[in-house]
């Protein structure tokens, strides 16, 4: 399949040369058009941070990143928002909805601040509202809905510009079980249905279940890497929880 | 310790401190340059009349002073309660690590004492300053001598603003601890998570309430302004009232309705950061509708005192020039039915000369004739004039002058001379309302009976004139006749006008006012009563009000600017902090920077005109208004006056516009 991704011995480092912390620490990965990606990792592994990288929040010490064959890692300034609003979709673990605006307005700020005209806005927003499942709650505002409303409602800000990638981090982590299960229902959907690519952070090993291939990273270093194939979730989700038990006492808390 | 954490809380909450520091210092400033002033006047060589305004000036100034304090003061516990809020969470931290709550107070206490010993110096430095530049502004309101001015401090002032601020401090303190004691740890740490419901209003209550407030203000701006002849105090009282609580209503539906339009508008509303902004604009209007009220009324008062201060001053010294023609004016109010009263006899009868100090002069009587009053005058049109002015004395009796004795006057005056026909009267008037009336009644040439005869009138309407020495056009009306009508045993009023006679206008006013004095007070005439005035009296009183006119509206303007500017500025600022999170996460999804930019821009520019914009309406009609109220003074230079103002206002809440906008933009500024 046709790469869209690609890392290419990526460093960051944080602190002083006195006191160095090497966050990633040489790590290469691809990931294909169509792709659901899960990243493993216990806290403090560099999950987030590669995550950061990728969605140029934060910048890399050494090493490229490419998408669609662009090095992300030179573009600078004004072109970095350009870059981000066209071609990623974010979805974070504490929602990060206006919590002035509405489900609508705020699914439609992602394509309004691409200066698209209203009509085609509307149209939009109301597709992937039924995609969502959240054609109901579009009139409420952030605190009118439950948790795993919101984080449908930020995921369909995410793919309501149709971004060549989707980047989630932790989107699971402050939802109850049934209300993650939906979501990662739908990230299911989207994926196979939608054709969205999606590269998720995640250190629960149910999230990981859900996509296509799992990425195990310790210390800054990819650790292990599993492709979910012919197997069914159930049984990804057995595989999954033999490497974290090969990860070791650090990633217990991934059961 | 508490030192120590007092200190370095101001460091790291110096953005929300700066502000508050900036006001603080403000206001020590303005404070202290208006205190100094009738030190600074004292200075100055100045002449002796016009050092009595510079007392009442000061006794004006400290009694205003007590009121701005008032203002300031509150003010401050505005601010300080604002801090307080926003600190909810470290208080929480502070007592959950278990400090006592009078730990807590004291170290708040340190803060406040070490905010306020910072802003009281700075501030006085700065109107230490200020005030040399103001002094500049004194002297020319004299026309005072400015080579002998010294760089001046006063000590006094200096007292002064620190005994009020001291005041003022402690009471910041007191509520401090009040609100301290009253805190609640539980809530402290909830304060944090926003649950701040966005309660749209009904948008058909917004509109009625809008639409009753929109017609309530308009009955009492016609009221004021067309209105303004049948207005009584309590009419008066009662569309001030009604303004207020409109404005208040005007801005409680113009939130929930601002919104609702634009989302109407949906090419609009979801075009860029539009959305964004305008539930920003409208969350900030839905919990600010008291403040902005008060801060729009604040602004009215302050665009009006400017300009009228500024406009009284104007006309003072212009208007003076033209209506003092002469140094001295003796006059006798003749009451008495014996005629004793002849000013020369009684000079002669005393030894002495009344013209030998004069080198010209114009000595005469004016007449009335019991009965002949203002409502007679106007004839036929009477009824129509009254019903139109309710509030007119139309019962005061006219006074009749001699078109000989007129005129010998105007050769004095070097004024035009009048030519009165045979059985004809022509009535000087110039005062505004008066005139109006007069003209009305004259229009048809109508006739009047004095002393038994007819007389008709020769013009169609006033002639623009005076007789007596004034610093402003308050002649209600005279009337000219010609000589033959008049009754001499009706005298009711002598006048003696000349020019002094020495070059040293100031000695030889010295030396008639004291012959003048020892002369009246030794008549024995029942109930005559003597009155006289100069140019030189009358231009430094003039010039009193001008400048009391001036530094008290200089003062409660700037002050009132100052209190709506920081009110403002402190609530858009800790919204902007709240926000951080919002930027940044609109900075995520891939917003520019520009755009960013272009709606904080919005936000604070369409929050500071909001208030702005009603206030200059009100302003609109309120200087109507008060251009009639004032229009003895002259209001010919109001244009110049709203100029100065405009600029004023410019300058101080256009200041405050700008600093809170590139505050906040460095508040939600991207940290990397």
């Amino acid at each position: 399949m046709e790469q869209l991704l690609k890392i290419e011995n990526i460093e960051k480092y944080y602190g002083s040369k006195s006191s160095l912390t090497k966050a990633i620490d040489d790590i290469s990965l691809g990931v294909s058009k169509g792709e659901f990606v899960a990243i493993m990792g216990a806290s403090g592994s560099g999950k987030t941070t590669l995550l950061n990288c990728i969605s140029t929040i934060d910048r890399v010490t050494a090493g490229h990143i490419y998408l669609e064959n662009s090095d992300i890692t030179e573009i600078k300034g004004k072109e970095l928002n350009k870059f981000r609003r066209e071609k990623l979709g974010f979805i974070f673990q504490d929602f990060n909805l206006l919590d002035t605006l509405t489900a609508y307005e705020n699914i439609a700020l992602a394509l309004s601040i691409q200066k698209k005209p209203v009509k085609e806005i509307d149209e939009a927003v109301k597709t992937v509202a039924e995609q969502l499942g959240i054609t109901e709650v579009l009139k409420k505002y952030p605190y009118q809905m439950s948790g795993g409303q919101k984080q449908r409602v930020a995921s369909a800000r995410a793919i309501v510009t149709s971004p060549k990638l989707v980047l989630a981090d932790e989107p699971t982590g402050a939802l109850d079980s049934k209300s993650a299960k939906m979501l990662l229902e739908r990230f299911r959907y989207l994926n196979t249905e939608c054709g969205t690519t999606i590269m998720m952070v995640t250190h629960d090993s149910f999230t990981a279940s859900y996509a296509s291939r799992v990425i195990f990273i310790k210390d800054g270093k990819i650790f292990n890497e599993i492709s979910r194939g012919a197997d069914t979730r159930r049984q990804f989700f057995d595989k999954i929880i033999d490497v974290v038990t090969l990860l070791g006492g650090d990633m217990s808390d991934a059961l | 310790m508490l030192f120590k954490l007092s200190v370095s809380n101001i460091r790291r909450s110096l953005r929300d401190y700066a502000i508050y520091f900036f006001t603080l210092m403000i206001g020590v400033s303005v404070f202290y340059v208006f205190n100094a002033i009738g030190g600074q006047a004292a200075m100055m060589r100045i002449n002796d009349s016009s050092y009595e305004v510079v007392d009442l000036l000061r006794t004006v100034l400290s009694g205003i002073s007590v009121f701005v304090a008032g203002v300031l003061g509150l003010l401050i516990v505005y601010a300080s309660r604002f801090l307080m809020k926003r600190r909810k969470r470290e208080f929480a931290l502070y007592m959950t690590l278990g400090m006592s709550k009078g730990s807590i107070s004291r170290l708040l206490l340190i803060e406040t004492v070490i905010i306020g010993l910072g802003s009281l110096a700075a501030g006085l430095l700065v109107g230490i300053g200020l005030s040399q530049l103001m002094s500049a502004l004194v002297a020319n309101l004299f026309e005072a001598d400015m080579t002998a001015y010294k760089f001046n401090v006063s000590t006094e002032a200096i007292v002064k603003t620190i005994l009020y601020f001291a005041v003022m401090y402690l009471v910041v303190m007191v509520f401090n601890s009040i609100v301290i004691t009253k805190m609640k740890l539980i809530d402290l740490m909830q304060s944090g998570r926003r649950s701040e419901q966005i309660k749209l209003k009904k948008p058909i209550v917004c509109v009625l309430i809008f639409i009753a407030a929109v017609i309530a203000l308009s009955i009492a701006y016609y009221n004021v302004t067309v209105g303004y002849n049948d207005l009584n105090e309590d009419k008066f009282i009662g569309s001030v009232i009604t303004g207020i609580i409109s404005t208040f209503f005007i801005f409680w539906s113009v939130s929930g309705m601002l919104l609702r339009t634009v989302m109407s508008v949906k090419g609009m509303y979801y075009r860029s950061l539009n959305s964004f902004t305008f539930r920003q604009i409208s969350s900030k209007v839905n919990t600010m509708v008291m403040s902005m009220t008060v801060i729009c009324l604040m602004l009215f008062v302050t665009i009006c005192m400017l300009a009228a201060a500024f406009t009284i001053r104007n006309s003072m010294n212009s208007n003076i020039k033209e209506l003092c023609p002469a140094d001295f004016e003796a006059r006798v109010f003749i009451y008495s039915d014996e005629r004793a009263d002849d000013l020369e006899t009684m000079y002669k009868e005393a030894g002495e000369d009344i013209t030998s100090d004069f080198s010209e002069y114009a000595h005469f009587y004016g007449y009335t004739d019991e009965g002949f009053t203002f409502e007679r005058s106007l004839g036929d049109k009477a009824e129509e004039i009254k019903a139109q002015y309710p509030n007119m004395m139309f019962d005061s009796t006219e006074d009749l002058v001699k078109v000989s004795d007129y005129n010998a006057l105007m050769r004095l005056y070097g004024r035009e001379e009048l030519e009165l026909e045979d059985d004809s009267f022509i009535v000087l008037c110039n005062y505004g309302s008066a005139k109006a009336m007069r003209d009305t009644a004259l229009e048809k040439g109508n006739e009047i009976n004095v002393f038994g005869k007819t007389l008709r009138s020769q013009y169609s309407g006033c002639v623009d004139g005076f007789i007596s020495l004034s610093s402003n056009k308050a002649n209600f009306g005279i009337i000219i006749v010609p000589d033959d009508v008049v009754d001499e045993s009706c005298v009711h009023n002598e006048y003696f006008i000349g020019n002094y006679l020495s070059e040293d206008k100031e000695a030889a006013e010295k030396t008639v006012n004291e012959k003048y004095d020892r002369i009246t007070a030794s008549t024995d005439t029942e109930g005559n009563y003597f009155v006289r005035d100069s140019k030189i009296a009358i231009k430094a009183a003039s010039v009193g009000i001008g400048a009391i006119a001036t530094f008290v509206g200089l003062y409660i303007g700037l002050v009132f600017l100052i209190a709506s500017g920081a009110v403002l500025a402190l609530k858009e600022l800790s919204e902007s902090v709240d926000s951080v999170g919002r930027y940044e996460m609109l900075r995520k999804i891939g917003a520019d920077e520009k755009d960013l930019g272009k709606s904080l821009l919005r936000q604070t520019g369409i929050f500071f005109l909001i208030p702005l914009l009603l206030a200059c309406l009100h302003s609109v009609f309120g200087m109507r208004f008060a251009a009639r109220t004032l229009e003895v003074f002259g209001t010919e230079n109001i244009g110049q006056s709203m100029t100065v103002t405009t600029l004023i206002i410019l300058m101080i809440y256009g200041g405050y516009f700008l600093i809170t906008f590139f505050s906040s933009k460095s508040i939600v500024k991207e940290r990397r």
